[in-house]
């Protein structure tokens, strides 16, 4: 057996020569069918499930549909939702235009801190003197892999009124939950802004006065972040940590023997070269805050005053709650557009800088 | 003089190890104290919580209690039926995505067939389109297939799923073309070269692929949010937990809340301890790999 193997091994060395002009990794001549039957399965249910889906939602958000009827019982309205979404004054513009401020304040706040939270704690993590490295890796990375449902009922818990955090924090009890007032305006508050100046209240945009836009997250909003971006450092820093062992432990040790401190090692040479991993963990940062769904669910569904009211959420909310899936699609379609157009960034990104 | 710059640098050297272990262990406690915490109280009696909301015992007079856990049996409260249920989709869901996604993984990587490129092309497209974006035409098409409410419509959907294609995809191209070459001068045919020879060999990328489908699919909020509105004897654990505090009235039980946490928490924290070396490599794997 053993030598009718040996055997055949030059022969088939011979062979291979034979057919390298072959296409590399090709099986049968019979691929052409057998490759459609083994993707067929798995092509039919992302056909089915993912792909109809995206066309769907198109379709249906240029119809004025319920949710409850068959969509073709519905009626064309053409660009109508869009235009009541963008342009037209009225409470499904403002609402609309409250998703997006409330979202954007969120990615501002979550992508910068999650990004530099996760890269220094990877730089220290990654310093040779220290020890017990997987150990403290597995506590950071622990939070990523729980439920989100269950990490916001504990964040519930630890926010409340009578809560942990308050137990900690020296202030008096903040009301984190309910708190429907911007961070921005509390701010000013303290500078004794507390009322809209002449100018902010005037100029509107999309139905939200200046004053309203400048809002910031409100302390709600701000008690979620804060939950997310414990959620999702861990996450970031395996990336950083990937990234970082790619780094030649010469090009540090170079940098010391010509006398660089530890902040201008880090400063000058190793955000430098991780900055293809930086882009990544920002773009991907980026797509991912823009979804933020079941943490706005479960924590106060998008109270309170609207104040935590996403895209995101708000396409669940009027199809779902409020019988307007024909709008909530178009909303869908707006917020695919925001997605993709960080998708594509991140696509362009990476190709550019040769992440490999 | 050599001897004072010796000590000097020694003493720079114990400054740095010190402070970098204080970052470490500050960062550690940040991330993990929340579990102790709610570990703890759930296992507290309820005005202990509401008394010591930060105490990591419980107080003398009041004593530990079993309380908590038992709240989570009654008739509103259901954790073992949801916990059945996330269960029975998790397993199911992982079963399928790695018997669908091998098979297409393989094919799109080491066979030539026509179409191929297109489609490897569309899986890579239809990995960017975010989920949420599809609620409201996946609730339609569950609704026009029947299986809206039904075990079938919790696991079906989430069987296919592009990124599960594209991970195996890239772990079979990197296996050599000699075994396959190999395999087919010795007779073996498509089938067996798959089953004998390449998916062995694919071992690392079946079970990184399982680990993050069975915490994706067990954490899973959105789909059955939308594929069980209307009966709650399907609720997954997340969609049960989500609505739990709707379920009591204005007093919160935490003890019983936080208990349904933990339940939630610790087959995936099984899996994780267990399987951590995948973990790793999956998620840094999609950061190099972008």
């Amino acid at each position: 057996m053993v030598k009718a193997k040996t055997a055949n091994g030059p022969r088939r060395r011979g062979g291979h020569r034979a057919t390298k002009l072959a296409p590399r990794g090709s099986l049968h001549s019979g691929d052409n069918f057998l490759g459609l039957v083994f993707t067929a399965p798995a092509m039919i249910g992302l056909v089915i499930f993912v792909a109809i889906p995206i066309l769907l939602t198109l379709w249906v958000s240029f119809r004025d549909w319920n949710g409850f009827v068959s969509p073709f019982d519905s009626s064309y309205v053409g660009l109508d939702n869009y235009n009541e979404l963008l342009f037209k004054p009225g409470i499904r513009q403002t609402d609309f235009a409250r998703s997006i401020r409330n979202n954007f304040y969120y990615v501002v706040g979550v992508v910068p801190i999650q990004t530099v939270l996760s890269l220094v704690i990877a730089v220290i993590l990654n310093q040779k003197f220290l020890k017990g490295k997987s150990f403290f890796r597995t506590a950071y990375y622990f939070p990523s892999i729980t439920s989100s449902i269950a990490v916001t009922l504990i964040f519930i818990f630890m926010f409340q009124s009578q809560g942990a955090i308050n137990a900690v924090l020296p202030f008096d009890n903040i009301n984190w939950l309910n708190n429907a007032n911007g961070m921005i305006h509390n701010v000013l508050g303290v500078f004794g802004v507390d009322q809209a100046p002449g100018w902010a209240k005037s100029v509107e945009f999309m139905g939200l006065s200046l004053w309203e836009w400048m809002a910031g997250p409100s302390v709600a909003m701000f008690a979620i972040m804060m939950l997310v971006t414990w959620t999702t450092t861990g996450t970031m820093m395996l990336i950083f940590l990937a990234g970082l062992q790619s780094i030649s432990p010469s090009v540090e040790e170079a940098a010391t023997v010509d006398g660089a401190s530890s902040f201008q090692r880090f400063r000058y040479v190793i955000v430098p070269m991780m900055r293809p991993t930086i882009y990544f963990v920002v773009t991907l940062g980026l797509i991912g805050t823009w979804q933020v769904f079941d943490q706005i669910y479960a924590t106060n569904f998008g109270g309170p005053r609207k104040t935590t009211i996403t895209p995101a959420f708000w396409i669940y909310f009027q199809s779902f709650r409020n019988s307007e899936a024909g709008l909530a699609a178009a909303i869908a379609i707006l917020l695919f557009v925001i997605i993709m157009f960080f998708a594509f960034l991140q696509r362009r990104v990476n190709t550019s800088k040769g992440v490999t | 003089m050599a001897v004072v710059t010796a000590k000097a640098s020694d003493l720079s050297q114990i400054a740095k190890r010190v402070a970098g272990y204080a970052a470490l262990i500050f960062f550690a406690l940040l991330f993990i104290m929340p579990f102790i915490l709610t570990i703890v109280t759930s296992f507290k009696t309820l005005p202990d919580i509401q008394q010591n909301p930060v105490q990591l015992w419980a107080d003398p007079d009041m004593g530990w209690t079993l309380d908590g856990i038992r709240g989570l049996d009654t008739s509103n409260v259901r954790l073992p039926r949801w916990a059945f249920n996330s269960f029975v989709v998790t397993t199911t869901v992982v079963i399928g995505r790695v018997f669908l996604d091998s098979l297409a993984g393989f094919a799109l990587a080491k066979m030539k067939f026509r179409g191929q490129q297109v489609m490897f092309a569309s899986v890579v497209m239809l990995l960017a389109v975010p989920g949420v974006v599809l609620l409201i035409p996946k609730f339609l098409i569950m609704k026009q297939l029947g299986i809206l409410n039904s075990y079938t419509g919790l696991i079906l959907p989430l069987m296919f799923d592009a990124f599960g294609i594209f991970l195996m995809k890239q772990f079979f191209e990197q296996l050599p073309n000699e075994m396959l070459e190999a395999a087919a001068i010795d007779g073996a045919s498509t089938w067996q070269t798959f089953t004998k020879v390449m998916l062995p060999l694919a071992r690392p990328g079946l079970i990184a692929l399982t680990i993050l489908s069975i915490q994706g699919v067990w954490n899973d909020f959105m789909h059955p949010l939308i594929a069980v509105p209307g009966n709650p004897d399907l609720a997954t654990l997340p969609l049960g937990l989500a609505n739990i505090r709707a379920a009591f009235g204005n007093a919160q039980p935490w003890n019983t809340i936080l208990a349904g946490t933990i339940i939630a928490t610790i087959p995936i924290a099984i899996v994780f301890f267990a399987f951590q070396r995948y973990f790793v490599q999956g998620v840094a794997g999609s950061g190099t790999k972008g």
